[in-house]
């Protein structure tokens, strides 16, 4: 009955931009949350390229999804897959075999919110690009992460999605201003320190959201992913594991302040000061 | 007549300053006893917002042609020669001072404010853009793209905080990054017309 007194959160994970680390920050992010003791069910919005599965390690395990529940072909509980780690941390998978055409708005509307009664917090991990999966991704969202990599073209994508955050989501469209945050990820200590990455604090300038976190480029992040399993349950000791524990303490709302390193101005800023994002 | 009022529509959005708050007088030369719906017509020329000041070419016997007001009476055409340099009066400008926004304009999005000058407390992101009526200010790092006085006015000025803008243009008049005095980027600075040049100087 406590958790029933709490108010569900949706979450969406989203960049624009693909490949900077959305789905393995949704998967280490929601791991984080559950092993707190959240109940949390990270979501793929990725019809078509489903990677959260594997991230998850549950690919084996999929029987229904998420265009199944919204076709109406399977009931939420049946699609819903429990991590075998973390009680707590379920996965509704993405299908592979559609495309982003098999969501519709009154679905994935219904979807979302079966799932706001079952959980406290509801991550939705969004495709790269602003078209329709990603729209529907955040149409929902209370709060949003923003993966961003320290270098122009994500950033630029980032502000892109925030323009988007800003006016296409159901609470924009309410007149409310959703929460934004950005997690910086593959973060490379060695470059920034020669000033080879744009600073953090040029990345902040522009994007001008809350940092929820630095995320080093680290080989756990990689070997989590190849064994299925988010960062944060496999290597949680692991300089990432610790930052993302941050950053999902940083979500419940706790003022927990982020280390940012030492960044030289250096020959980047020199050469593309001018171009930055 | 919906045919007719369907091209209006067009028309204004296409140059949305072209019947702003001026005053107008409709011929009505090309309607007949028959299609005059002119009760209807009123309405939906008002509902446009436009300012019907009179009518010409009317039958006053015609149902409804008193709402219209006065008619220019006579019909006796006077020639192009002797119309008078006052007969378009100044509108009377009762306009707001400009347009406020006061969060970052993100890559992506346009901000198009033909009525006046556009102020912006934040930055402008690459891939952005601004275009104002008037002079643009922004508080902020200008990294996108404005364009001031784009409806025609030469006297519009571009002001900026930090400036890293990928183009400038003052009532068509532009500017791209690669031309601007490197000087200038990432310092205060403000844009201004002089003839057919922009001419850019640092504030601080």
């Amino acid at each position: 009955m406590m958790e029933m007194a709490q108010m569900a959160k949706v979450l969406v994970v989203t960049s624009g931009k693909g490949g900077v680390g959305k789905t393995t920050s949704t998967a280490a992010l929601g791991a984080a949350l559950a092993q707190s003791g959240q109940n949390v069910v990270v979501v793929d919005f990725d019809v078509g390229l489903r990677n959260l599965d594997l991230v998850m390690g549950a690919e084996r395990r999929v029987v229904f999804d998420l265009v199944n529940v919204i076709q109406g072909d399977a009931k939420l509980a049946q699609a819903l897959i429990r991590d075998k780690r973390v009680d707590s941390l379920s996965l509704l998978p993405a299908s592979q075999t559609r495309d982003k055409d098999a969501l519709t708005p009154e679905g994935v509307a219904r979807v979302v919110a079966e799932l706001r009664e079952k959980f406290d917090w509801v991550i939705c991990d969004s495709p790269a690009g602003i078209e329709r999966g990603a729209t529907l991704a955040m149409r929902h969202a209370d709060l949003a992460v923003v993966v961003t990599n320290p270098e122009v073209s994500s950033v630029r994508d980032s502000d892109r999605i925030i323009g988007l955050l800003d006016s296409k989501t159901e609470l924009a469209e309410r007149g409310e201003r959703m929460e934004k945050f950005l997690l910086l990820t593959r973060y490379d200590a060695a470059r920034a320190a020669r000033g080879e990455m744009l600073r953090t604090e040029d990345v902040l300038e522009i994007l001008s959201i809350p940092l929820l976190g630095i995320i080093p480029e680290s080989q756990e992040v990689l070997r989590a992913s190849n064994i299925g399993s988010p960062v944060t349950l496999s290597s949680p000791d692991s300089p990432p594991g610790r930052a993302y524990f941050d950053a999902a303490r940083r979500l419940r709302g706790e003022a927990l302040p982020v280390a940012v390193p030492e960044e030289k101005r250096g020959i980047v800023h020199r050469l593309f000061g001018r171009r930055v994002a | 007549m919906d045919e007719w009022l369907a091209d209006l529509d067009a028309q204004v959005a296409r140059s949305p300053t072209f019947l702003d708050s001026k005053p107008v007088v409709v011929d009505l030369g090309g309607v007949t006893a028959n299609d005059a719906d002119l009760p209807g017509l009123l309405r939906a020329l008002k509902g446009r917002g436009l300012r019907i000041l009179a009518v010409e070419g009317a039958d006053p016997s015609w149902g409804g042609a008193a709402e219209w007001g006065h008619s220019i009476p006579g019909g006796r055409a006077t020639g192009p020669v002797d119309l008078p340099a006052a007969a378009e009066p100044p509108p009377a400008e009762a306009k707001a001072a400009g347009l406020v926004i006061d969060q970052p304009v993100r890559s992506g999005q346009s901000v198009i404010y033909p009525a006046g000058d556009v102020t912006v407390i934040g930055s402008v992101a690459s891939g952005a853009e601004v275009f104002a009526g008037g002079s643009v200010h922004v508080y902020g790092t200008l990294r996108g793209r404005v364009m001031a006085g784009f409806t025609g006015n030469p006297g519009a000025r571009v002001f900026c905080r930090r400036l890293e803008a990928e183009l400038v243009a003052i009532d068509g008049v532009y500017r791209t990054a690669d031309d601007m005095d490197t000087a200038l980027r990432g310092r205060a600075v403000q844009a201004w017309l002089e003839g057919d040049s922009i001419v850019m100087t640092a504030l601080d």
